[in-house]
């Protein structure tokens, strides 16, 4: 028997992922969150009919990683244009893909409102907990206490308030049908992660209305640990402040099996 | 097909339904909210997209996000939502998707008031978002105008992938008048290669304005600037009144150049030879024939309803080769022919000077007055 009979390929890139290595840091969640999002558009199919909106943070260059068409969205903006995409092509399925300083800061009423109107479009929201690209600085979902370049003495939340719990906002919307938080810290939750992506694009193109999944991150580069530092951090700070869980399930979206 | 009467907004709507509009984004804000409401419900009604966005930040994302499907697409709005509508802009224009934009123009700065003034024509003629770019814009000064005018819009901004505006005051929305509208065009059935819908058996495509790598913006800046230069060659366009025989001409754009037709007219009358010029693409900006007739003629006068935003572009135009005078009226105030009839009298009977500036010899009479 040769070497070549005896392989099988039991791992491969997904085609929806482009062969360009991302910029990501090392240890960083993004490329987790990247593969999932294929992984699901591969088993789907949907690569084709599949539109991403980029947003602006350390995901401003997603589109180079994707393999499927993309545009690129002002900072916070990126449901604002999903909606637009999507209203003009209803039959393709609209993904926008954003940080926590882009959604939940800057762009909190773009995607309020496109929950709200019930945008069949689906939003990834990566909450690392600081804005990465620019260097750790405070955002929406740091946590009190946590040392970012603008906190540097620790959150305080008499001054600078408290993070924002953006699944359990977006889930008080009636417009929104799938709203859930995951976490990337550990294999299970990863793949529980995947599952989450799997029924937010059902959800999509069933034309069920709005659908967030929440993915909690680690930025080791900017929280200044190591990636297993991180992702300890992570499930020993971030989950006990952003609870893991299903925030609203329509019932049409219970009903899908997969 | 027959006259009817038609309101400035209404008219500027249902022109751009006939040119083709599939998606349009906005949001209330007087005195541009007729144009909103009427889509409203002449957008579903044929099929077509209607969203009524949470601001104007998200009124002009979502006029992004469907331009880059290649479809035809129009946001509207008055100064302060224009305001808030450059962030977008910026971005469109970086990614060289096509789009018309009406700005219904009204009192300002600030929240100003809801009467007609032309205080955007520097926000929109000279910039306003970031970076460097040009929009088309197109003056009209009646409502037959406003409809052609918009029809027009739609295709420069897809021959050229640029902004197209229709720059107009509240009192040309607001008014109405008797005008022809055109028969429906078609749908486009097709959709330029650049054009992000999904890449079915095809590569795939996209559309943005970051260029990190600095060659590569510069190269995307000079591709806009030779662009603009073809736009600049081609596109120009104005409208004189009287000007064969004139000795004097009076600049003025939209409505503006409407008060000022008729006071020449009325001068005429008294046997002044003066005449109009109006400029219909305030960007480009009608230079070259402006600088023509600085050599025929003894005087300008430019009437605006600003402190004299494009009074500078005809001054950089005529190149002190005449002299010039200037008026206005501020704050949502019009001004009136008769007005306009004494600044012409005034401007014909007492010497002209090439010295000092022509705003602050206006400013000198408005604090002074007679």
């Amino acid at each position: 028997m040769t070497l070549a009979e005896m392989e099988t390929l039991v791992y491969a890139r997904p085609a929806s992922l482009t062969e360009m290595p991302t910029h990501y840091c090392p240890g960083c969640t993004h490329g987790v969150a990247h593969r999932l999002i294929a992984e699901v558009i591969d088993e789907m199919n949907l690569r084709e009919r599949t539109i991403g909106v980029a947003s602006v943070g350390c995901s401003v260059f997603a589109y180079n990683y994707f393999d499927f068409d993309w545009v690129q969205a002002p900072h916070g903006r990126a449901p604002a244009m999903a909606t637009g995409v999507k209203r003009v092509l209803p039959d393709r399925v609209v993904i926008t893909y954003q940080g926590d300083g882009d959604m939940a800061s800057i762009g909190m009423g773009e995607v309020v409102h496109a929950a709200a109107r019930g945008e069949n479009i689906t939003v990834f929201f990566i909450n690392n907990a600081n804005y990465g690209m620019t260097g750790g600085q405070m955002a929406p979902t740091t946590l009190p206490g946590q040392k970012t370049t603008t906190s540097p003495r620790g959150r305080d939340v008499e001054t600078q308030g408290y993070p924002v719990r953006a699944a359990e906002l977006i889930a008080t919307l009636e417009g929104a049908s799938y709203v859930v938080r995951r976490s990337l810290h550990d294999p299970k939750n990863i793949r529980l992660a995947k599952k989450a992506i799997r029924l937010a694009l059902e959800t999509q193109v069933r034309g069920l209305g709005f659908s967030l999944v929440e993915l909690l991150s680690i930025c080791p580069t900017n929280w200044g640990m190591t990636p297993v530092q991180s992702l300890k951090w992570l499930e020993e700070h971030m989950i006990p402040y952003f609870p893991l869980g299903d925030y609203k399930i329509h019932p049409a979206v219970a009903e899908i099996k997969v | 097909m027959a006259r009817e009467l038609w309101k400035g907004n209404i008219a500027i709507a249902e022109a751009a339904v006939r040119a083709g509009l599939e998606a349009y984004f906005g949001y209330p804000i007087t005195p541009q909210t007729e144009l909103l409401e009427y889509l409203a419900m002449r957008m579903p009604e044929l099929g077509r997209v209607f969203v009524q966005a949470e601001s104007e930040l998200g009124a002009i994302n979502m006029v992004y996000g469907a331009a880059c499907t290649g479809v035809r697409v129009m946001t509207s709005s008055s100064s302060p939502g224009i305001s808030l509508m450059m962030e977008g802009l910026s971005y469109i224009a970086g990614t060289e998707v096509p789009m018309v934009l009406v700005d219904v123009m009204r009192g300002g700065p600030g929240l100003g008031n809801i009467a007609p003034a032309q205080g955007d024509y520097n926000q929109i003629v000279h910039g306003g978002g970031h970076g460097d770019y040009r929009p088309i814009v197109l003056a009209p000064s009646n409502i037959q105008e406003a409809i052609d005018l918009t029809m027009l819009a739609f295709d420069l901004a897809e021959a050229y992938r640029a902004i197209a505006v229709v720059l107009l005051d509240g009192s040309l929305g607001q008014m109405m008048e008797p005008a022809e509208m055109p028969p429906m065009r078609p749908l486009k059935t097709t959709y330029p290669d650049w054009a992000v819908r999904g890449a079915i058996g095809r590569e795939r495509r996209v559309l943005s304005s970051i260029y990190l790598d600095p060659p590569l913006e510069e190269e995307a800046n000079l591709r806009i600037l030779r662009r603009w230069q073809q736009i600049e060659a081609n596109e120009v366009r104005y409208k004189g009144y009287y000007l064969e025989d004139a000795r004097f001409v009076v600049v003025g754009f939209g409505t503006a150049g409407r008060v000022a037709l008729s006071a020449v007219r009325a001068a005429r009358a008294e046997g002044i030879p003066v005449g109009l010029f109006r400029p219909i693409t305030v960007s480009p900006f009608p230079d070259q024939v402006l600088r023509q007739l600085a050599d025929q003629v003894e005087g300008f006068l430019v009437v605006e309803m600003n402190t004299g935003q494009m009074l500078e572009d005809v001054l950089r135009a005529i190149e002190g080769h005449a002299p010039v005078e200037f008026f206005a009226r501020l704050g949502g105030v019009m001004p009136l022919p008769e007005e306009v009839l004494d600044e012409i009298k005034r401007m014909t009977t007492a010497p002209l000077t090439m010295d000092g500036h022509p705003r602050e010899r206006w400013l000198q009479r408005m604090l002074q007055p007679a």
